[in-house]
């Protein structure tokens, strides 16, 4: 990406007299021409993804503000009804706390796992990946209908909350959390950064959130938005297993209020961009100002590199 | 400004017969290793020698099959890295990505109950010591190599460990830091006086820096001394082979001597039984002669290649059926430009002789 390989160790001296030799591009403005042509790509496909994305929700909220029938006045009664219908917002409110039971015991289950598994007994890696993405292989109604016996054991025995669906949420996001935690890992020295802090007197506890939570942050937020979305947006096991869910509510209410239930279907959607948002921007600065130095073509696009590697 | 530092003094660090063998690959076969206080040990050897098992087994990252590790007469063997109170410095990189130098240092202190002004006192202290000071508030991946090996070698330092473990801290850096870190480590070793085992692959490095080395092979420690001895002294063929250059020369032992080339050289070992055997000459036990009369003998030749090292030159001289290295000054060696008919005189320095053949260092 430099100036140098049009102009070798002879031609020097072209560096003054630019474009001297008739019918080739000068280097530089051949680069330019490379960097419009690039953004104007980059430009276009931003847009046509951009409205992709953005036409369905417009027209699901534009669907969402009409009254009863085409002709009737704009209204925001489908959206007031999201908090006054209480069906839905016991829903919400158990979807929320599911999507936090699920990420904390995802977390707390697979990454001392994993760091353990790394450090003290990689032969198990591969046996560890393997039941980890199993249940992206298995449909989601062959799992329900495999833990249907299990919930009939649990509603009497354990507690019949829908809480209870966090365990099987849990199976659910492991690939995909699996996934995100393994490149985390993978960013860092593990095997090292360990050593050296237990070498400075750290026991299992302290390396785990003072060197190692750390240094991966940004694939353990990553991990617990896929859980938090994955949850948020569950349907199959809630309805199988007769839990009422967000979107259980939302289906419900739909065959009662269509305007109502596209209102919740936008609110869940725009609340997991948020979320996304957050999450992209909280893992970022660190590796902006790392990369600062060796960034050399400036662009709104650059890849954005998780971690501090 | 030592005792300002307040730093423990050194101890003694006892290895006993330590055993380490992996899945029936046995890495150390019974090291047995006393270190005194406040010195500098160096563990030299190839790769697979067992000597970073040895390091290992010190911090207590691994455990020993059997043997005992000993800090000032206390039996550390059954406690696990986080309670031995060792610092310890790695080949590669390992300051935490997500701290500043400063807190780097800390962050030992901060486990050991030390209070946050007096951490912070200690940290910037620590610095100063590796002439980091102005760089306290820099994170690793804003350092160069060698300012994060000083930043390392601080916070190893900063908990007063009882034993320093220095594992290769220089193999990642290239030529010139590496002299002039490897210095500096010794320098710092000096002035807080802790106990220090360093573990390289490099011959130089550790004849330079350490007050004692151990060569090391196959899991075993086959010799211990200073780094004069080590060179001038080899105890065994492997530490006369990997510690320096060495010609082999074919050579028949009879009372007590052996005789090469028709030259008879003193024995290391006068009691060695008789018969054929190699003879370990070093280079600088060779010197040369012009040969004027142009009369064959088993000791003349030609220089085929002159190397020239700074004030000495390494002069090779094919004598038909081998070859031989000789090392001398410069201004001697310009005497005996390649192609020219040379005579050669070994010095008659006690050598010690190899009869196995697989007797190879491969540095």
């Amino acid at each position: 990406m430099s100036n140098q390989p049009l102009s070798g160790g002879l031609l020097l001296g072209d560096a003054a007299a630019p474009s001297s030799a008739p019918g080739s591009l000068r280097p530089g403005s051949l680069i330019r021409a490379r960097r419009i042509k690039l953004q104007v790509f980059r430009g276009v496909v931003f847009l046509v993804l951009g409205l992709f994305f953005l036409v369905p929700i417009g027209a699901m909220f534009e669907f969402s503000t009409r009254g009863d029938s085409v002709s009737a006045p704009r209204t925001l009664d489908s959206w007031t009804a999201i908090v006054k219908v209480p069906e839905l917002t016991d829903a919400l409110t158990a979807s929320l706390e599911l999507a936090a039971i699920t990420a904390i015991a995802m977390l707390v289950l697979l990454l001392p796992t994993m760091v353990w598994v790394r450090l003290r007994l990689p032969r198990l890696n591969r046996i560890v990946e393997f039941i980890c993405l199993l249940p992206l292989t298995v449909p989601a109604i062959a799992l329900v209908v495999g833990m249907v016996p299990l919930y009939r054991w649990i509603g009497p025995n354990l507690s019949d909350s829908i809480l209870t669906l966090s365990f099987a949420y849990l199976i659910l996001v492991l690939p995909y959390t699996y996934r995100t935690l393994d490149a985390g890992l993978a960013a860092i020295d593990l095997k090292t950064l360990t050593e050296a802090a237990r070498g400075l007197g750290a026991g299992w506890g302290t390396v785990m959130l003072r060197v190692v939570v750390p240094n991966m942050s940004s694939a353990i937020l990553n991990a617990c938005l896929l859980a938090v979305a994955l949850v948020l947006g569950e349907f199959t096991f809630a309805n199988l297993l007769a839990f009422e869910n967000l979107q259980v509510a939302i289906l419900y209410i739909g065959l009662v209020s269509a305007g109502t239930s596209v209102a919740v279907a936008v609110a869940s959607l725009l609340f997991a961009f948020v979320l996304l948002m957050i999450l992209s921007f909280v893992g970022r600065p660190k590796s902006r100002v790392a990369r600062a130095e060796d960034t050399i073509i400036p662009g709104p696009m650059m890849p954005s590199v998780s971690g501090p590697k | 400004m030592s005792e300002a530092r307040d730093t423990r003094p050194g101890v003694e660090v006892r290895l006993e017969d330590l055993r380490r063998s992996y899945a029936g690959v046995t890495a150390l076969d019974g090291l047995s290793l006393t270190m005194a206080p406040g010195e500098l040990v160096a563990l030299l050897g190839p790769s697979g020698c067992g000597k970073t098992t040895a390091m290992r087994l010190v911090a207590g990252l691994e455990e020993a099959n059997s043997g005992r590790v000993m800090f000032g007469g206390k039996d550390v063997t059954g406690l696990p890295a986080n309670k031995r109170d060792v610092g310890m410095v790695f080949q590669a990189y390992s300051l935490f990505p997500h701290m500043t130098a400063q807190q780097n240092v800390a962050f030992g202190l901060s486990l050991h109950k030390v209070g946050a002004d007096e951490r912070k006192r200690r940290a910037g202290e620590m610095l100063e010591l590796v002439g980091l000071a102005p760089f306290a508030n820099r994170y690793a991946h804003q350092l160069s190599g060698g300012q994060q090996q000083r930043v390392a070698l601080a916070r190893a330092l900063a908990i007063r460990p009882t034993v320093l473990l220095l594992d290769e801290p220089l193999s990642a850096l290239d030529a010139k830091v590496r002299t002039r870190l490897r210095d500096e480590i010794r320098r710092v070793q000096l002035e807080v006086g802790t106990t220090t085992l360093f573990v390289t692959h490099d011959q130089e490095e550790a004849l330079a820096i350490a007050d004692r080395v151990g060569v090391m092979n196959k899991g075993r420690l086959e010799q211990l001394d200073t780094p004069t001895t080590i060179y001038s002294r080899p105890a065994t063929p492997f530490v006369a082979e990997f510690v320096g250059l060495t010609n082999r020369l074919a050579g028949t032992v009879r009372d007590g001597e052996v005789e090469v080339r028709g030259t008879r050289l003193p024995l290391v070992q006068p009691d060695a039984a008789g018969g054929p055997a190699i003879a370990l000459v070093r280079p600088e036990a060779v010197a040369l002669a012009a040969d004027t009369d142009n009369v064959p003998g088993p000791l003349i030749g030609s220089v085929i290649a002159v190397s020239f090292l700074g004030a000495t030159s390494r002069v090779t001289i094919d004598l038909g059926d081998t070859t031989v290295v000789a090392q001398l000054p410069t201004s001697e060696a310009s005497a005996h430009p390649a192609g020219t008919r040379v005579r050669l005189v070994i010095r008659k320095d006690p050598v010690l002789i190899a009869r196995d053949e697989t007797v190879t260092a491969d540095a």
